[in-house]
């Protein structure tokens, strides 16, 4: 039975995948199907794991089994609650509260790691003596770094207008996102041609028996 | 009748492509693929790191991006497991906590079986990306109180020595995108010391090279498809990822075959304009 | 009122935060860890509040037959299928009201909820995002075009990381001698990534690092509060 149910499975994959494809012809209501089922089923997925991996764990089996030592989780339980009250309009007011609470959080943590990660480590990261390599390519790499992250920051530096000699760092930080963008286009490319590997080679392997 | 042309052209666009990574899948080429620095260092990690060490395996995405990052996700797996390291998989990612356990049972029908418990635990998805690992720093029973069984935190033997992020030795990211890698540099090594290397989609590895500094924000990183190939290469064996680079190559040189025609149209198109200008000009 | 309690609430969950990254000790290293669990929970109904908003759209599309209701119809059979499987056998491990099933495991071969993801979630999740690789290629196609020395310093680098980055990018420059090893595409791709690339990629982590910072102090001294909905 159970070989049976895989064989089922495969050929369901194979009919959702050939379905979501089918939108490269032209929009259908084999694709208008799989994407809504695709949407039903990634909600259904998501409020399991949340219900099952965080809700239970962290919340409900710590109040049920040892209230004592973990009332204060009322709090924000109580603050879910409030947040859940959005779907209701006079009571929409009362989910500022735990978005406040998310957002004052979430901010200073960011503002800290940022600030720590992104921009004082990187400056640092970028005060390298180009001259301590003995390959010429290094220390001509490590020059085109400095500059190129001195003159990137400095194209993205708004408060001065920039105009005549001022523009000229601008327009080297330009070519340097240029650059920087091209490679991302590349990595862009092969990122995409890899997911469709992915799924003909399902088509091909699991389903049609194609390749062994 | 333009636009007509256009649709035209572009199925037929649709068509070549999925040849062109149909073919090479039917008929490998053998093409082998060379290994590159950042791939090495993230390999270096793992293979540095002592046995018996508790390390964590992050696995920051979903079905979407499985091609890229699962066969990623196994040879480091499979890495540390030859180590002896005792691997924690957790998820930042709803979806992540069933790819690592598909990446297990995957390894273990390689390896042999592992021991739940001792030598591998799933904690399991939670929320909150960046202060969820913040949270692990400070306590990590705080966070995950029950792995994905359900068994208690204390009655796991492999958590024994493992109080708060500073117990592991290294962690690995498999993202794909946000919450993820990202979020790991900043916060368990930037913040707490922890060593981090990164598996990511390629899409996003351009964006994660500047971490990879002197200062180790970011041990290693290894970015797509290609760089899973380099794993394997480095474990000597020749997984999907390998295989997958030959019609991955095939597609990459179409996709330049389509933009030089492209530029070539739109080249003779130009002249044309300008020839055309002319003539009305006299 | 309404708006001037949550502000306060921000500001002093963002001072919190602040002040144990400088003093990580009791009470505020503490304190930090029970803010960060709340978070964990609260964040947890954020989810459910966005999978209910979901799920009254798609009803609310059902109910008043408005055009392709029959496919919102579908996806809310495909959502109810997946939590009523998941409640009753739960997942993988994970055990459900029902326990793990083990009768109806045994006939598909993995849980009900399993048996949904593997099946039909991941090759529609997979499928969906791999239909870019057409548009991509069309786009290569049609828009990939020189037109100044900006676009072709874009195009230029595209090519060389798009061909460095095969398994043939060894062989077409292997004639290349050694002393000039930097111009073989494998490495001159990876000269790229690391230089150039890395130092564009540098200045935008550092200048959206400021802009990080200027926009959380907003947000913690309550300047900004369009997070709290309904105008000023």
């Amino acid at each position: 039975m159970a070989e049976l149910m895989k064989v089922l499975g495969i050929w369901l994959g194979a009919y959702f995948t050939l379905s979501i494809f089918s939108f490269l012809y032209k929009d259908n209501p084999f694709y208008k199907l799989a994407e809504q089922i695709f949407v039903g089923l990634s909600a259904g997925y998501w409020l399991i794991y949340t219900i099952y991996n965080i809700l239970v764990p962290n919340l409900f089996n710590l109040l049920f089994t040892d209230f004592a030592h973990n009332w204060l989780l009322l709090i924000p339980m109580l603050l879910g609650i409030m947040m859940l009250l959005r779907i209701i309009p006079s009571a929409q007011w009362l989910s500022r509260y735990p978005i406040a609470l998310m957002v004052g959080t979430t901010a200073a943590i960011y503002m800290l790691l940022s600030f720590k990660s992104d921009f004082l480590a990187q400056i640092a990261a970028t005060m390298v003596n180009p001259f301590k390599f003995s390959s010429p390519v290094d220390v001509v790499g490590t020059i085109l770094l400095i500059v190129g992250v001195l003159c990137g920051v400095y194209f993205f530096y708004f408060s001065k207008k920039q105009e005549g000699v001022f523009a000229i760092p601008s327009k080297i930080g330009i070519w340097f996102l240029m650059v920087s963008f091209g490679a991302s286009f590349g990595y862009t490319v092969m990122a995409r041609i890899s997911l469709l590997i992915g799924r003909l080679d399902f088509l091909l392997r699991d389903w049609l028996h194609i390749i062994k | 009748m333009k636009a007509d042309r256009t649709l035209i052209e572009r199925r037929i666009v649709f068509l070549v492509l999925a040849l062109a990574v149909a073919l090479p899948l039917i008929f490998p080429l053998g093409l082998r693929t060379k290994g590159t620095p950042l791939t090495k260092k993230a390999y270096d990690l793992v293979d540095q790191t002592p046995t018996g060490s508790v390390v964590i395996l992050s696995f920051d995405y979903d079905p979407s991006t499985v091609t890229e990052l699962q066969p990623m996700a196994q040879a480091i797996l499979e890495h540390a497991w030859k180590k002896g390291h005792k691997v924690i998989a957790t998820a930042m990612w709803p979806q992540g906590s069933q790819m690592a356990d598909m990446a297990f049972e995957n390894v273990q029908a390689k390896l042999g079986q592992k021991e739940y418990g001792r030598d591998y635990i799933n904690l399991g998805y939670k929320v909150g990306g960046m202060v969820v690992i913040q949270g692990m720093g400070r306590n990590f029973k705080t966070v995950f109180p029950k792995d994905t069984s359900g068994l208690n935190y204390e009655d796991i033997p492999l958590l024994k020595t493992v109080k708060s992020l500073r117990d592991i030795k290294y962690v690995v990211s498999l993202s794909a995108g946000d919450p993820g890698l990202k979020d790991w540099v900043l916060t368990a090594h930037d913040k707490y010391g922890v060593s981090v290397a990164g598996g990511t989609t390629a899409v996003s590895a351009p964006g994660f090279l500047p971490y990879v500094n002197d200062q180790k924000q970011l041990y290693g990183l290894m970015g797509g498809l290609k760089a899973a190939a380099e794993y394997e290469l480095l474990m000597e064996y020749e997984g999907p990822a390998s295989l997958n680079m030959n019609p991955q190559s095939v597609a990459h040189v179409l996709i330049l075959v389509l933009i030089a025609i492209g530029n070539i149209k739109a080249w003779r198109k130009r002249k044309a304009a300008l020839k055309s200008g002319e003539v009305a000009n006299g | 009122m309404k708006k001037n309690l949550p502000l306060i609430v921000a500001f002093a969950s963002g001072l919190l935060i602040l002040i144990a990254g400088f003093i990580p000790h009791k009470p505020f290293g503490m304190l930090e860890e029970t803010l960060t669990n709340w978070f964990m929970i609260i964040s947890s109904f954020a989810i459910l509040l966005g999978q209910i908003s979901l799920i009254q759209a798609n009803v609310t599309r059902v109910a008043h037959r408005s055009p392709n209701w029959q496919y919102y119809l579908a996806g809310l059979i495909s959502f109810a299928g997946m939590v009523v499987f998941g409640l009753l056998w739960g997942m993988e491990k994970t055990p459900g009201i029902l326990g793990h099933g083990e009768g109806i495991s045994q006939n598909l071969g993995s849980k009900p909820f399993d048996y949904i993801f593997d099946y039909i979630y991941m090759p529609l999740s997979a499928t969906m995002f791999s239909l870019l690789a057409f548009y991509i290629a069309s786009a290569a196609y049609r828009a990939f075009i020189i037109r100044n020395f900006e676009s072709n310093l874009l195009m230029i680098t595209a090519v060389i990381v798009m061909l460095g980055r095969t398994s043939f990018a060894t062989w077409i420059t292997s004639w290349i001698p050694d002393s000039w090893g930097i111009l073989q595409l494998p490495r001159l791709t990876d000269f790229i990534m690391q230089y150039p690339n890395t130092a564009a990629q540098r200045a935008i982590l550092i200048s959206a690092a400021l802009g990080v910072v200027g926009s959380s102090l907003r947000i913690i001294l309550g300047i900004e509060r369009s997070y709290l909905g309904g105008g000023k």
